[in-house]
């Protein structure tokens, strides 16, 4: 069975392990390093970049999350671990895992009242999926490579970079798990084609 | 786009899970707690010891502290207003305040009714002792709701009573049949609507947070282990010797509850926590967490 991990330092994991059991993988929550071994993708949750930064330094995630990227198994990041995958983040020198080859800002829609909720058309996902959006970073541009996967108001909200897929709302929070879908394919493929590498 | 839907204000709160909020009263603290890894900081006038021991009357705090906070950190920041303080939540909103806190800490401005949160666009935390005030608060719209406790007495001894008494609540309200569940609302003071919803889900429909008397990395631990989703932590903080690695220990003590010797190292030589207070020395009349309805 495909195996999916969840970053678990902080945020809403409770609710990306029920998308992934309800697309029948198996869930498991990421506290330490040492449980992204035996992992075939991993997702990085919502929740608050900076204490989720803080937790990964602490227990010494840096390298062994860079390194999981690095293998090849598919990473997907939503909202905070969209910005933790990011290659640079505006107004910051350094990025935190660097590992997607885009550009995000983060609080980029305003405070949380101005948090919203919109109908997205997501490539190779859905055309009519309603999207939660809190506190939300955009993607201000996509590098080479990187494909745009979704716009909310002219603005990037979802894109693919190789096995690395990011959007900046949170799939978690509803009842549509067909972007957990999309990724759990992702997943499986890479599976495939890392055991035949 | 719609904002303030329910999903955006009971999402925001689902962002905090696992994580610590702390109470800050200047743009330094605030630093201190977003380095420390907080998810959020609750910007306050005074924290509640210092309410306490000062007496009179408790308001919304300054509205420039709380832009002072606003202004130092790129976490969520939360405010409190008065319960049914209608001016001073939407002042706050106005304000751009992330999370208001009807709050019991402060002095109460209606003794019969609270704020109908379901008309704002900012959401909203409430304090609970039980499920009947659980639901009622949901009810009126709240987003997240957290342990009353006994706020600024350092013992944790009301807040481990509060969330019991509504996780055993949920359990048995779980477990009722349908046809019981309008004398259990009847009973509990509890929306009826609200019931059955948690009855469906098997669970709150909003997370909740322990709050009211963590003092200690081991206390918050405590918290999470009897199934709050997050902590809050008041005084506890800046009342230690050192803030900044107490509020680290509290954040790592609530990623690892169960992780029993790391909460043995973080708890080492942390200098001495806030001086607890025995909640059968407050007079009831002074007891925070009797003030809401």
């Amino acid at each position: 069975m495909t195996k999916i991990g969840v970053l678990g330092l902080q945020g809403a994991v409770r609710e990306h392990v029920r998308s992934i059991v309800e697309n029948g993988a198996e869930a498991v929550v990421v506290k330490w390093p040492e449980q992204l071994d035996d992992l075939d993708g991993l997702i990085l949750p919502g929740g608050e970049s900076t204490t989720m930064r803080r937790l990964i330094d602490r227990y010494g995630f840096m390298e062994p999350l860079r390194q999981f990227g690095e293998s090849g198994r598919p990473m997907f990041g939503t909202c905070a671990g969209l910005i933790l995958l990011a290659s640079d983040i505006v107004g910051y020198d350094e990025p935190h895992l660097g590992l997607m080859n885009i550009t995000v800002e983060r609080n980029s829609f305003g405070r949380q009242k101005e948090s919203f909720e919109a109908e997205l058309s997501i490539k190779g996902v859905a055309d009519d999926y309603n999207a939660v959006f809190i506190r939300a970073p955009h993607i201000v541009s996509a590098g080479e490579g990187t494909e745009v996967l979704a716009e909310c108001d002219g603005r990037i909200v979802a894109a693919r970079d190789r096995h690395y897929l990011g959007c900046s709302f949170h799939p978690e929070l509803t009842d549509d798990h067909r972007i957990a879908r999309y990724f759990i394919d992702m997943a499986e493929q890479a599976k495939a084609s890392l055991a035949n590498s | 786009m719609n904002t303030g839907t329910d999903r955006v204000k009971r999402g925001m709160a689902e962002m905090q899970k696992g994580g610590v909020i702390m109470d800050v009263v200047n743009a330094e603290q605030a630093k201190i707690a977003e380095e420390a890894g907080a998810v959020a900081v609750m910007a306050l006038e005074r924290v509640p010891s210092d309410i306490r021991a000062a007496g009179g009357v408790a308001r919304m705090a300054d509205p420039r502290i709380v832009e002072e906070v606003m202004n130092a950190v790129t976490i969520p920041v939360m405010a409190k207003a008065r319960i049914g303080h209608i001016v001073e939540a939407r002042v706050l909103e106005a304000m751009g305040v992330d999370y208001l806190d009807e709050s019991e800490v402060l002095t109460p401005a209606d003794e019969e009714y609270h704020l109908l949160k379901s008309e704002y666009t900012v959401p909203f935390v409430c304090g609970c002792r039980d499920l009947g005030e659980a639901a009622r608060r949901i009810g009126e719209g709240a987003s997240m709701l957290r342990t009353k406790g006994e706020p600024g007495t350092g013992n944790i001894v009301e807040a481990v009573r509060h969330i019991r008494k509504v996780n055993a609540q949920v359990r048995k309200l779980v477990h009722m049949n349908d046809d019981e569940i309008m004398t259990e609302a009847k009973l509990l003071g509890a929306p009826y609507e609200v019931l059955l919803q948690i009855k469906k889900e098997g669970r709150l429909p909003v997370v909740n947070f322990a709050a009211g008397g963590v003092a200690t990395p081991a206390d918050a631990a405590l918290m999470m282990e009897l199934g709050a989703d997050g902590v809050f932590v008041g005084s506890g903080i800046f009342k230690s010797d050192n803030p900044a690695k107490f509020a680290r220990a509290i954040v790592e003590a609530t990623t690892h509850y169960q992780d029993y010797k790391l909460i043995a190292e973080l708890s080492k030589e942390l200098g001495e926590p806030m001086k607890g207070l025995e909640i059968s020395k407050i007079a009831p009349e002074s007891r925070m967490q009797e003030r809401g309805w």
